[in-house]
């Protein structure tokens, strides 16, 4: 009897926290967020019914047929709400993974506009660092050799290579609204983690692979960046930001960053 | 089904009988407290953890006598708190919900429940409780040697875990020890695992068909196999990674890795090849940790419903579905890898198929219970439990299961709080309830009840007051093996639930105080327990509370039922046992 009315109050005060949305996701910010959010309210509310006749029905068995002294029904079960209950579970589940298809193929199948502002991201124990092509459009060599993170050159650019005289290294990240922006993960020690919450991105920066990423970020603002995989000691403190800032903005900055050189 | 062998005689003397024993009935009692043991430890490394979570500067002096140097003057430093969240989940999925379930209760009551004298292997039995005896040494060693306990966590990514001593304190001899207890683990599962398949194989008494077998014994049977194929890959996996340590060989390190401002000469190997060998193992392995609970579970439903499992053979073949499909899911725990992308639909698609087998036992428990009448023993508490805790922490998996959520999801709480309710707490549900159903055949007392309820239902409403939250930090972004929160602003604005969470597993993990003192009290004190205190069906029912030496006291038991034979209509009292006459 207790059981079965605790269980009935848990499921309803967890059904009252997640309809309420007291603890949330940040507002999106960009096309793929809303996407994102949508899918998840639907699987949400997939979850979320059978979460709630699972956990009632199960109070309720409790409830109803506690020992009162009669006999149990002897019985074997039942084939054909065996097979109905196993497909509809089939085919909701297998169903919200293909609803949410579009939202994995739009990151990872569909290749990025080839005018995507193009941005180098290395990943080391515990810091974040961003490189930018400067006017010439390209990224300059690099050579494990001078790198030199005091020095500010975190990314080891060959003097010698003309192509990177005029890189822009930044500790954050800069990016202009409604532009696409195509990410190069790499990480240079341990597996780092980029991931902003308010785009609904994540992905692995792996050493020894470069990982295209690409996404457009629609709100100006400033977002935090915080390490998403296990990186040492100091992973709690990898923390960077990415500002999305007015595209007249963002080549002001450039060009400040390229007059320091 | 041939009849089982005498394989050894009547222990004689202490050491034979109670420390190398070759009795399953011993090894399996060791067993359970290897796991008892290690439980304790895991809780209490989570209470430091929570702890150091809320108050990462508070001054503890004790700490500072634990931990010289991972806790100089009293406070907790970052990388203590690391080896503190490795050694605890390595503890507990290795040592405790690995061991208990399977090798514990499997140990005592597969050879009872098949009608056979002992395991197929007596002396293979000892040696691999002994050798997982030894791991778990091993391991707790590496918290004593300079730089203390590895930090890179259960799933020991390289290069973290495979560049030594560069990349943080405790990545140099306590790593090491880690993967060489790992090692030794792998090799006394596979010792027992196929001391489990070939006792179920062999040694079923007349009668015993496959399709009678408790589902308990399916469970066992089934996490054996998956023992077999998944530790033998681990083993392979470790060894590949103590060589790229300790050889200098590039199996998992590619070339250009600069650590802590070094230049390496690695070159050529694949971090992402050490993810593929490790969830090929790690993921069956949290069915090792969840069949046998629902195994468990199931014979606790049918024995205090009164009924007959609703769907028997749907049940047998949803463990086999369970077990099988295992192995094809491990890229789920890649989705943000940096693995194809194409091959993360392949994995969605099966991992989300593994929901259905999932969906027809909760079902079939339910369907259980239906029309039963239940008595509310404690073991029979702590089995509702598990299926409420299993359908809580099996729907999150829904999220986590498709790779377009993951993108958010991946390494957040929300998967903290999945699978603790799930391979976590539900198992650990599935074990107490064991204990308390069981605790009479094995120790020939009964367990308090009253105590056991009070521990029961503290323990319930304290595993979801921890365990919920976690799904809302997970959905507000807060990233998991974090040591401390005040670096960011949104996390910040976390701390109230952090903190919620932090005093219910302190008050949790002092309710579990309870059970123990209800577990070593019953033992001395509790109760006389009959032969079938619970008018159950099954074999280890027949014998004595506890059995003797051979089981069955040198007769061969002969079935004619199967296994949950409950209030069948017609019949003299209310069940049938399985030895019964037809």
């Amino acid at each position: 009897m207790l059981l079965g009315a605790i269980v009935w109050v848990l499921t309803v005060v967890i059904c009252y926290f997640f309809l309420g949305h007291y603890w949330w996701f940040p507002p999106p910010i960009s096309e793929h967020g809303q996407a994102y959010d949508t899918q998840f309210m639907a699987t949400l509310w997939v979850t979320g019914i059978i979460f709630f006749l699972a956990q009632v029905a199960l109070g309720y068995v409790i409830i109803r047929f506690r020992d009162k002294g009669g006999t149990a029904k002897y019985s074997h079960g039942n084939n054909t709400l065996e097979t109905v209950w196993t497909s509809a579970t089939a085919i909701l589940f297998i169903g919200l993974v293909l609803a949410g298809t579009r939202i994995w193929a739009s990151v990872h199948f569909a290749e990025a506009p080839a005018d995507a502002v193009r941005v180098e991201v290395l990943g080391k124990q515990f810091a974040w660092s961003f490189r930018y092509a400067g006017p010439d459009g390209k990224f300059g060599r690099t050579d494990l050799k001078q790198i030199n993170d005091q020095g500010g050159n975190p990314f080891g650019i060959d003097e010698k290579d003309p192509a990177g005289k005029d890189d822009i290294t930044s500790a954050s990240l800069k990016v202009p609204a409604g532009k696409p922006i195509l990410l190069i993960l790499k990480s240079r020690d341990v597996i780092h983690n980029f991931f902003v919450r308010e785009l609904r991105l994540k992905q692995d920066l792996v050493p020894g692979m470069e990982i295209p990423f690409h996404f457009q970020a629609d709100k100006v603002g400033v977002y935090e960046v915080p390490c998403s995989e296990l990186c040492g000691l100091g992973h709690h403190q990898m923390r960077t930001t990415m500002e999305v800032m007015a595209e007249a903005d963002f080549e002001k900055w450039k060009q400040e960053q390229a007059a320091q050189k | 089904m041939s009849s089982p062998v005498v394989a050894h005689g009547a222990p004689t003397g202490f050491i034979r009988r109670y420390i190398f024993s070759l009795d399953h009935k011993v090894i399996g009692i060791q067993y359970y407290f290897l796991a008892l043991f290690s439980v304790f430890l895991g809780m209490s490394l989570s209470v430091l953890m929570r702890f150091h979570m809320v108050y990462p500067d508070a001054k503890v002096s004790w700490f500072e006598k634990l931990w010289p140097t991972g806790a100089a003057g009293g406070i907790m430093t970052p990388e203590l708190y690391l080896s503190l969240m490795t050694m605890h989940g390595t503890i507990m999925v290795f040592f405790v919900l690995t061991t208990a379930p399977q090798s514990g209760f499997g140990n005592f009551f597969l050879p009872i429940q098949i009608g056979a004298e002992d395991m197929a292997f007596p002396v293979l039995n000892m040696l691999s409780f002994w050798t997982t005896f030894l791991a778990l040494v091993v391991m707790v060693a590496a918290f004593f040697v300079p730089g203390g306990a590895p930090l890179s966590g259960w799933t020991a990514y390289p290069p973290l875990s495979a560049v030594g001593p560069l990349s943080g304190p405790g990545e140099g001899l306590g790593q090491t020890l880690w993967i060489i207890s790992i090692a030794i683990f792998c090799g006394a599962s596979l010792m027992g695992a196929i001391n489990f398949i070939a006792t179920t194989i062999d040694l079923r008494a007349r009668g015993m068909s496959m399709m009678r077998l408790p589902l308990t014994c399916w469970s066992w049977f089934v996490t054996a196999i998956l023992g077999l194929l998944g530790f033998a890959v681990l083993l392979a996996a470790g060894v590949l990674l103590l060589l790229d340590r300790l050889a200098g060989t590039s199996f998992f390190l590619p070339a250009g890795l600069v650590v802590n401002d070094q230049i390496l000469s690695h070159k050529g190997g694949s971090p992402l090849l050490w993810q593929h060998l490790f969830w090929f193992f790690g993921h069956p392995e949290v069915y090792i940790a969840i069949l046998p609970g629902m195994g468990l579970a199931s014979q606790m439903l049918a024995t205090f419903a009164r009924k007959p499992i609703f769907g028997y053979r749907a049940m047998v073949y949803a463990i086999l579905g369970i077990g099988f499909l295992g192995f094809f899911v491990w890229g789920h725990h890649m989705f943000m890898s940096g693995m194809n992308p194409y091959s993360a639909m392949a994995f969605s698609i099966l991992t989300m198929s593994i929901g259905v087998p999932s969906a027809i036992k909760t079902f079939n428990w339910i369907g259980t219970l239906w029309g039963g009448r239940i008595r509310f023993t404690t073991a029979m508490l702590f089995a509702l439990g598990f299926v409420s805790l299993f359908v809580t922490g099996g729907i999150s998996g829904i999220f986590l299961g498709q790779p377009a959520l993951d993108l958010y999801f991946h390494d957040t709480y929300f998967v903290v709080g999945h699978f603790h309710m799930i391979m976590g707490v539900a198992a650990i549900f599935g074990m107490f309830g064991g204990t308390f159903y069981w605790f009479p055949k094995m120790f020939g007392r009964m367990m308090n009840e009253t105590l056991g309820k009070i521990h029961f239902y503290l323990t319930f409403l304290g595993v979801y007051a921890i365990f919920t939250p976690m799904h809302f930090l997970g959905i507000a972004g807060n990233p998991r093996r974090y040591a401390d929160f005040t670096n960011f602003e949104f996390m910040n604005n976390l701390m109230p639930i952090h903190k919620f969470m932090t005093h219910a597993a302190i008050f949790t993990a002092l309710v579990q105080l309870i059970f123990v003192f209800n577990l070593f009290w019953s033992m001395r004190k509790g109760k006389k327990a009959p032969m079938n205190p619970w008018d159950a069906t099954t074999l280890e029912w027949t014998v004595p509370s506890p059995p003797p030496f051979d089981n069955f006291a040198g007769k061969h038991p002969v079935v004619s039922h199967g296994a949950y034979e409950y209030s069948v209509p017609g019949a003299a009292k209310d069940y049938i046992m399985q030895s019964d006459p037809a």
